[in-house]
């Protein structure tokens, strides 16, 4: 018999706009023991799946057909009491986001003991007792005295350990897990999954991952079920899906994956999710407005370099200044980017990366330290017009598609601001026919101009942002985690999309990411940076191949290993 | 990708959330149809009331103190009754809520410009300047509304002539109302401007070169003009009220120019000799009319807010 069987399950979303099948008739079934990956990317389906096992559908969403099992017993058709029970106590839950699983007004003791009380009812000493065997079990040290801690007082990566120990609590028989290490480092996704998968071994628990993550696949799944819009599209176990797929989906899907073991030309295959508009590739970059920017200073050897960068944030406000306490974000950061190659910046969250970024394009002004371009240091410029000869020369893109937009604005007038503030345009015909130009150069295609941002996905709103950036015609252009917000075939597009133009331009680019298969795909040179300093900077290559500082071997050692995708149709560089 | 469609403003909104919210809640369409009837017909007064209440060629001594129509001794020209001097009350009213809602909605834009204004900048620049509006602004909440609004209308007897305080009192009041006001907006917009300037898309204005002038009226105001709305619905009814307040104590529109105010404060006095209708008809249609819009504000507040939904 199974453990957990979900047969022929149908969930509809019922909306004014018609209603939207969310899922469409899917079977799965987890073993005792096993690790089901449900994978699939935004819109797929996999979440609505986990939520309706355990009965917390969102409304107005509601399961139009289809039966769940756990152990032969029908649960999809019990009233609300009856769920709950089961609930926490035969289905574990464990979330994406470790910060608001856990209620900050209690302390670990609190929330532990009351739930295996709940469940176990084994009285308030021996739950303690079994509170901290489970602290112990899944790695949090000295359990007995963190047990009497707030959530605050862990770090995230220990927060997500303490869900699991919430999880595990009642001893559940299936664990189900949605997007578990997205919100947390690399350092710590892979102690976390490999915890849950020792766990999942020793507990004889079937767990099923939700995950868009083919990372988080390959470390710790057996079988995978791959969804696309509803649909379960492929299933098998993780080593044919990942090795040798056979729907087209899967096969794109696995295509788009950033290697980080070899780099690739471009991304292949990976219209499948969201069709690129056809891109005017045979121009002439001698004759089109986007080469006509000549007014620039012609720049030998390296275009940006920073020297002796610091960031400091104050932590505590006083009213005086010598009270105050600063953080240090940056500290000494120096590096130089040479015209026409892409840099790439490599580090965890909070390392300083994005705010070393911020504090070249002028948002940031740094504490100390100086930002040269082409030779100028732009720290010491005071006059607004004078710093908009060099602010036309660089342009960012943002990391959040939904927040970079201003959703008030027609994208034609989106594009259209930097043309019109630096004045690069003679007319409002001229401006009109540059952005719809510019529009079909990102792979949007004209149409575009005329709508708003919220009728685009993310990917195509991250196409006008780069549609924006151009639109100065820059020779810098600054990347701050162009893609972590996107799905990976959407992803895939995009970077093909900044490799093109960066060719096709000439561009010098400042690529960040907290990606490193990405960094190996973009980038020519690499800058590692780790709590605020820069650790490293090498040539690609020899960064993934022979990396010199201890930290950047740690990080490419935590790098999830997909040695095992498949590499069918693949250009691989050398 | 579809074909270029561009949509109107009104397609747009007709497709909206908030008007479907609308359409399926009673209560605003309600709402909506009373305010709209109380603001046209006091917009339009002189075209559709019965009479001119303050044409002394109108008004006849001998119609004085009649009760409504419907009762023994009512005259069918005049609905709701006379007061002393003989003029059709629902005529009075229709006058009357011409005055409150004219000192009700300037004062209402009167709030809503210094309030935004101090807002933004407080929210944008930060620091210092913010310290600064901000603490004004406590200051000024610590005071009642109505005293700050008495205060300046005091001020402003002090300093202009009888006669001529009497031509400017309707600016004096909207002055008085609408500073008296002018902290809400600016709280709700310092506290929308704080989340939005941090926002990428403002970041990308900056990186861009744009300037914080434009950038505040380009990019952060339309995008914190929704709550804003919500307050100025509700904070019209509390203008309304406030004029109202004024004009009852005395210290409002002058009796020649009467708003409902004025007229449920006339009316008092006849409360006890009888003639109720000269005080409850102008007071049911303040209660009416505020009524209305403050529901309006209320069904704004909960459509704008998706988590009260």
């Amino acid at each position: 018999m199974e453990l957990l069987q979900i047969n022929d399950l149908k969930i509809q979303f019922p909306s004014r706009r018609g209603t939207v099948d969310a899922v469409k008739g899917v079977t799965l079934t987890v073993k005792p023991g096993e690790v089901l990956g449900v994978v699939g990317e935004s819109g797929a389906g996999k979440s609505t799946i986990g939520n309706a096992v355990i009965g917390l559908l969102e409304p107005p969403g509601r399961v139009a057909g289809g039966d769940v099992y756990l152990k032969g017993e029908q649960i999809n058709n019990l009233d609300r009491d009856a769920i709950r029970k089961i609930r926490g106590r035969r289905i574990g839950m464990i979330f994406q986001d470790p910060l608001t699983s856990l209620d900050p007004l209690q302390t670990i003791e609190q929330q532990l003991v009351e739930t295996i009380d709940l469940h176990l009812k084994l009285g308030a000493e021996k739950s303690l007792e079994r509170a901290i065997d489970l602290l112990d079990q899944v790695g949090i040290p000295n359990p007995a005295e963190r047990i009497k801690h707030y959530p605050h007082q862990f770090s995230g990566g220990m927060r997500q350990r303490v869900v699991i120990a919430l999880a595990l609590c009642a001893e559940p028989e299936v664990i189900i897990a949605d997007e578990p290490t997205t919100a947390l480092d690399v350092s710590i996704q892979a102690q976390i999954l490999e915890l849950m998968r020792r766990l999942c071994r020793e507990k004889q628990v079937g767990m099923l991952i939700i995950t868009h993550d083919m990372g988080v696949i390959a470390d710790i799944t057996d079988r995978v079920a791959v969804m696309y819009r509803g649909d379960l599209v492929e299933e098998g176990t993780t080593q044919k899906i990942l090795g040798d797929p056979d729907h087209p989906y899967t096969k794109s899907l696995i295509s788009a994956v950033p290697r980080p073991d070899v780099r690739l030309h471009r991304f292949p295959m990976v219209d499948y999710i969201e069709k690129e508009e056809d891109r005017k590739k045979d121009f002439d970059i001698s004759t089109h407005w986007l080469g006509q920017a000549q007014d620039f200073d012609a720049v030998e050897g390296s275009l940006v370099s920073v020297e002796n960068l610091v960031m400091k944030f104050i932590s505590k406000e006083a009213l005086l200044k010598k009270n105050r306490q600063y953080f240090t974000a940056v500290d000494n950061v120096s590096f130089d980017i040479r015209q026409g190659e892409v840099f790439g910046l490599v580090g965890e969250s909070g390392s300083g990366k994005s705010t070393v970024a911020r504090m070249i394009c002028g948002l940031y002004k740094p504490a100390s330290g100086s930002v040269n371009f082409g030779g100028t240091d732009l720290t010491k410029i005071k006059s607004e017009t004078e710093l908009d000869y060099y602010r036309r020369q660089m342009q960012m893109i943002f990391q959040d598609p939904f927040s970079s937009l201003n959703g008030r604005m027609k994208v034609m007038d989106i594009v259209a601001e930097p043309i019109r503030f630096h004045k690069l345009a003679s007319s409002n015909q001229e401006v009109e026919t540059i952005v719809l130009d510019l529009l079909e150069h990102v792979g949007l295609g004209r149409a575009a101009a005329l709508r708003y941002p919220h009728e685009f996905s993310g990917g195509q709103r991250q196409r006008i942002s780069i549609a924006r950036a151009l639109a100065t015609r820059p020779r810098f252009l600054i990347c701050d985690e162009p893609t972590s917000a996107l799905d990976v075939s959407i992803q895939a597009q995009i970077l093909n999309l900044l490799k093109d133009l960066q060719e096709e331009l000439g561009l010098t680019m400042l690529f960040i990411s907290h990606d490193l298969p990405v960094i190996r795909q973009m980038c020519d040179r690499v800058g590692v940076m780790k709590m605020g300093q820069l650790v490293e900077v090498s040539e690609t290559e020899t960064l993934f191949e022979a990396p010199s500082a201890p930290y950047t071997k740690e990080l490419l050692s935590l790098m999830p290993k997909l040695d095992k995708l498949s590499h069918s149709g693949l250009e691989i560089e050398d | 990708m579809e074909k270029a469609v561009e949509t109107t403003r009104l397609e747009r909104f007709l497709d909206s959330d908030i008007w479907h919210s609308f359409k399926s809640n009673p209560v605003a369409i309600v709402s909506l149809i009373v305010t709209l009837i109380m603001v046209l017909s006091s917009a339009f007064a002189p075209l559709l009331a019965p009479q001119d209440p303050f044409d002394l060629a109108n008004i006849d001594i001998m119609d004085s103190s009649l009760p409504p129509s419907w009762m023994a001794e009512g005259d069918p020209r005049f609905l709701f009754g006379t007061d002393d001097q003989g003029r059709d009350i629902l005529s009075t009213i229709m006058y009357g809520a011409q005055i409150s809602l004219i000192v009700g909605f300037a004062s209402v834009v009167f709030s809503m410009v210094v309030g935004i204004s101090l807002g933004l900048i407080s929210g944008y620049a930060g620091g210092r300047v913010d310290a600064f509006i901000m603490r004004v602004a406590d200051i000024q909440l610590s005071f009642p509304a109505i005293l700050i609004a008495l205060l300046i209308d005091g001020v402003a007897r002090g300093i202009f002539e009888a006669h001529l305080h009497e031509q400017i009192s309707i600016y004096v009041l909207i002055f008085a109302i609408g500073i008296s006001g002018w902290v809400q907006y600016a709280r709700t917009v310092r506290g929308s401007t704080l989340v939005e300037k941090n926002k990428e898309y403002v970041q990308a204005a900056r990186v861009i070169g744009i300037r914080p002038i434009t950038i505040l009226h380009r990019h952060i105001l339309p995008n914190v003009m929704g709550p804003v709305m919500v307050i100025a619905t509700i904070h019209l009814a509390i203008a309304v009220i406030t004029e109202a307040t004024l004009s009852f104590l005395g210290v409002g529109v002058p009796p020649t120019t009467p708003s409902l105010g004025t007229l449920i404060r006339i009316g008092n006095e006849y409360l006890f000799s009888g003639e109720w209708w000269i005080t409850i008809f102008p007071g049911a249609a303040l209660l009416i009319l505020v009524l209305a819009v403050n529901l309006l504000g209320d069904w704004l507040r909960d459509a704008m807010n998706p988590k009260l939904r």
